[in-house]
């Protein structure tokens, strides 16, 4: 296949514009959800319900000084807050958002993106060991092992998924979930995997470790305001602490859409191919599943209270990874008894 | 020129040029006032008195890291398993079976060796 310059600049600007305004709106999206779910009316003063908000927040960091405090390593601490955008821009690259609308098909898309999402724990290590405050070491300490516990239970059912597909490209794993609701692999009945009664578990597993991953309450460990200053990010002040914030909201972004595609079928209409409904395998779907899930992860957020390191890590290692081993196994054998 | 030249080499030129370019552009922005305050670690206001920034940490992380390592290239192996199962025929099955098994043992014997043990 061959690739235009042009088309290249404007699959990489589109996808970039995409995360851009996501991770911006999703703020403004979270503060409305947050006032919703405590009773008050959220950002309210500039623009209509608050929708200038975003922008206007982003022009605020930019004039403010960039501060780089004493004794802190100097060109380290400047690179991480782009390592903590950049794993989040390049991973849209491969999100197909249907059949036609992708930047670009990579016959590794999954593997991509884990491989850059933990790129993304390695900006965590770094800001908060150049930063030279014992808080926001304490912290990047407490975010790495924990993204890092979370991320093998979150490849171990992806592996799930993939076995039951049979390919590691997204946009042919949510073509293999067309055709019904009930072809979605988060349902026990597969095609070609029988009865696994495990499906839903892995479901579970996966956005478990999703929120995880994200660094989100109730699993803010790295974040935890009451004991840890503002977590690795203490020291990073205007747009340096805005990238932070943008990467994360752009990493929540990843996690829902891996979630829409490995578990919810990606862009397939729930009611199958029906002919008479217009808008059957539409980029429409895939965006409504997509805002779902972020919003099941805004309502948990300011739902939970904090849980301990300890409890976390131990979850983790505890549970989820045995569980999601035995999963694959059983996916495995299944797989070989039914095809 | 291959397709995934191409894309892989504007996006790496999209953002290794935009984004410190957002970090140059608010250092250009905003104001550069210095004082001694502003150069101490921020703790909330407090003068920081106990510590130090490259303090002692417990020896448990680092193993985490360690059993992470081990159980992250583990997995990887398994990749490739994956999207061949249905050509490998029963014998990749058992033969995966065993390295899940063996995975698996290693786990127990982390986990009654008493990693997760945190008093």
């Amino acid at each position: 296949m061959e690739l235009s310059l042009l088309n290249a600049f404007i699959a990489v600007f589109i996808a970039i514009a995409f995360v851009g305004a996501n991770a911006a709106y999703l703020v403004w999206w979270e503060r409305k959800g947050a006032g919703f779910f405590q009773r008050r009316p959220g950002p309210t003063e500039n623009g209509p319900w608050g929708l200038l908000q975003p922008p206007l927040d982003g022009i605020k960091l930019m004039t403010k000084q960039l501060l780089i405090p004493g004794g802190v390593d100097k060109a380290i601490f400047m690179v991480a807050p782009v390592l903590a955008m950049f794993p989040a821009l390049v991973s849209f690259v491969t999100i197909p958002f249907s059949s036609s609308i992708q930047a670009h098909t990579i016959e590794v898309g999954v593997l991509l993106i884990f491989a850059f999402a933990a790129l993304g724990s390695m900006s965590l290590l770094v800001a908060g060991w150049s930063s030279r405050n014992k808080y926001a070491m304490i912290s990047s300490i407490r975010a790495v092992s924990q993204t890092v516990a979370y991320e093998i239970p979150l490849l171990i059912t992806t592996i799930t998924v993939v076995l039951i597909a049979g390919s590691l490209e997204l946009s042919e794993i949510a073509a293999a979930q067309m055709g019904g609701i009930w072809n979605w692999y988060i349902w026990p009945f597969q095609k070609s995997a029988g009865f696994n009664i495990f499906m839903p578990i892995s479901f579970m597993i996966m956005f478990i470790c999703s929120v995880a991953e994200t660094n989100r309450a109730p699993f803010d460990l790295g974040e935890a305001e009451s004991e840890l200053v503002a977590g690795f990010h203490t020291e990073y002040s205007s747009m340096g602490f805005g990238l932070f914030f943008m990467g994360e909201y752009a990493n929540i972004v990843i996690g829902a859409c891996l979630i829409t595609i490995l578990f919810l079928g990606g862009w397939a209409c729930p009611f199958g191919d029906l002919g008479f409904f217009p808008f059957t395998h539409h980029v429409g779907w895939f965006l409504l599943k997509l805002y779902l899930i972020i919003f099941v992860f805004v309502w948990i957020r300011w739902t939970f209270p904090r849980t301990t390191i300890y409890g976390l890590l131990n979850l983790s290692w505890q549970y989820m990874i045995p569980l999601s081993l035995f999963n694959l196994l059983l996916t495995a054998a299944l797989i070989k008894v039914f095809a | 020129m291959s397709a995934e030249l191409v894309l892989s080499g504007v996006l790496f030129f999209g953002l290794v040029v935009l984004l410190p370019l957002i970090m140059l552009a608010t250092a250009f922005l905003g104001p550069r006032a210095q004082s001694a305050a502003k150069n101490e670690p921020y703790e909330s206001g407090i003068k920081p008195m106990v510590g130090r920034a490259d303090q002692k940490f417990s020896v448990k992380f680092y193993l985490l890291a360690i059993l992470f390592l081990i159980f992250d290239i583990e997995t990887v192996f398994m990749l490739p398993w994956a999207v061949s199962l249905r050509e490998l025929g029963l014998s990749g099955f058992i033969e995966m079976s065993v390295f899940i098994l063996l995975l698996f043992t290693g786990l127990i014997y982390v986990l009654s060796k008493g990693v997760l043990n945190w008093r």
